[in-house]
């Protein structure tokens, strides 16, 4: 049997797993069922418009510019999730969308820049999938996380001001507060890996009857470029947004101000 | 012996310090919080800004600190517009204690290097000697200060800029009657030092124990001759006339 086409009696097959969630959700009166039935059928659909555009994106026959569009479609499809997930953090869907681009460009220089990856269609896509899907999460959350310290603390950064502090020493510790909250989460599953879960790129490739210790070296250097990567996004999200809050003559903006 | 101020400096008053002409503030797309004040800050005085609340008297003060920017007139420190210049190095000139003490995280020493990261042991001892702590205070934590001393330790982080005028917001408001003494005393001490002191108060019984010069606002204006009057009849202390 090959681990790699299940078919779709194989999909059915695994369906039953959601039949038996919604017996549970049913018997414990949970009133989950239409969401987990809704939420499989969305996925199944989303997952099968993907896959068939992606067949057409990844094939070896077809130019690799596709891949980049398709990379650019993803980029601003971030910018405006970050947006709707973060809709009071001002100015947060340009901010997000360089974030993300910053990120596509630094980790796809570093992995075809030192041919980690051949530069191919079906390279490009997945990887900066990956990049951004993770710095995405790590975007809203230190987004957050800036204009909640500093509007919470903005007596704190006001009295540093007073003090003749520019706005970038009086907004440091908390602004370092925000980008530590953001990447400690990636930091501590890079550190469970392996002993905790399988992540699903290295999962995805011994079912596809890799080698381990091969699957092993490629989820490595997938998670490294992860956490550049979400270091990267919270950087620049940090920077952007944090320069974005104070005037250039060193005065803090009213946050609400900022938000229109 | 208090003197109340009109809208415009007198003939004969002290060269102004830091100076406001026809200053106002409008709040984007929200009320007038100030309209066409004027007032002017000697050095060595202290200048008390009474009225009610909601008068404008503490963003007068932000604007004096450049916290915020007028809508129309000039600040001056100096006979500079202060709007010209560098504010970093103006806020370490014209230094700000805020109504409610702000430590920040860490001990009194940390917060105190925030003000002047160079400064040695024998200056941070010295400062807090001149609020009325000590050093042994240096190594306490900043957020366990009590009210008080939390005040002075900020009046101490302030002075380590060395500013030449000192704005305080109703800084002894959230004081008992021991540190309010102990402060309204330290804020004579620094003008008697040559430091322009600005204090904001709605007390009546403290700008008349502290003030040298003392400017009424009422609704974000300065009041009239007759306003100051009534304002000062009206709420004059038990025994005094």
């Amino acid at each position: 049997m090959n681990a790699t086409h299940i078919g779709w009696a194989g999909l059915l097959g695994s369906f039953v797993l959601v039949v038996v969630a919604i017996g549970l959700s049913f018997s414990q009166r949970l009133q989950l069922s239409r969401s987990m039935l809704w939420a499989s059928a969305r996925a199944a659909v989303q997952l099968m418009l993907v896959g068939f555009a992606l067949r057409l994106v990844l094939d070896p026959k077809a130019s690799v510019w596709w891949a980049w569009l398709w990379v650019v479609v993803m980029v601003a499809f971030a910018g405006f999730t970050i947006r709707s997930r973060a809709k009071e953090v001002p100015g947060i869907f340009l901010l997000g969308t360089i974030s993300m681009l910053v990120v596509v460009a630094v980790s796809l220089s570093v992995i075809f820049g030192f041919r980690v990856f051949p530069i191919e269609g079906r390279t490009i896509v997945p990887l900066a999938g990956m990049m951004i899907g993770n710095s995405m999460t790590a975007c809203v959350l230190v987004g957050r996380r800036i204009v909640d310290e500093l509007s919470e603390k903005s007596d704190e950064v006001e009295a540093r001001l007073a003090l003749g502090q520019s706005w970038q020493e009086a907004s440091r510790p908390y602004v370092r507060s925000a980008l530590r909250t953001a990447l400690v989460p990636q930091i501590e599953s890079t550190k469970a890996v392996g002993l905790v879960f399988l992540p699903g790129a290295m999962t995805g490739l011994v079912l596809a009857g890799v080698d381990a210790v091969d699957a092993v070296t490629v989820q490595l250097a997938i998670m490294y470029l992860i956490l550049g990567s979400v270091a990267t996004s919270v950087t620049v999200i940090g920077l952007g947004l944090t320069r974005q809050v104070f005037t250039s003559d060193h005065r803090l903006r009213s946050i609400e101000r900022a938000t229109h | 012996m208090l003197a109340v101020m009109g809208p415009e400096p007198r003939a004969n008053s002290e060269p102004a310090l830091l100076e406001f002409q026809a200053v106002s503030f409008e709040v984007p797309g929200g009320p007038t919080i100030l309209d066409g004040v004027s007032l002017a800050v000697p050095a060595g005085k202290i200048t008390v800004v009474v009225g009610p609340s909601g008068a404008g008297k503490s963003t007068l003060l932000r604007l004096g600190n450049r916290l915020e920017v007028p809508t129309a007139g000039v600040i001056r420190f100096r006979g500079e517009d202060l709007g010209l210049g560098d504010p970093r190095a103006l806020r370490r000139n014209v230094g700000m204690v805020f109504q409610k003490p702000v430590p920040f995280a860490g001990s009194v020493r940390m917060n105190l290097l925030v003000a002047h990261p160079g400064a040695t042991e024998s200056e941070l001892e010295n400062v807090l000697d001149r609020v009325g702590l000590n050093g042994s205070f240096l190594d306490r934590v900043a957020d366990e200060l009590s009210g008080g001393e939390a005040q002075r330790m900020c009046i101490a982080r302030t002075l380590l800029t060395r500013p030449v005028a000192i704005l305080m917001d109703e800084p002894t408001s959230a004081l008992d009657p021991e540190n309010r003494s102990a402060i309204e005393t330290l804020a004579r001490d620094l003008a008697n030092e040559g430091i322009g002191v600005v204090w904001i108060t709605h007390d009546l019984d403290q700008a008349h124990r502290i003030a040298d010069r003392a400017f009424v606002l009422i609704d974000g204006r300065n009041a009239s001759e007759e306003e100051t009057v009534a304002y000062f009849t009206q709420r004059m202390p038990e025994g005094e006339s």
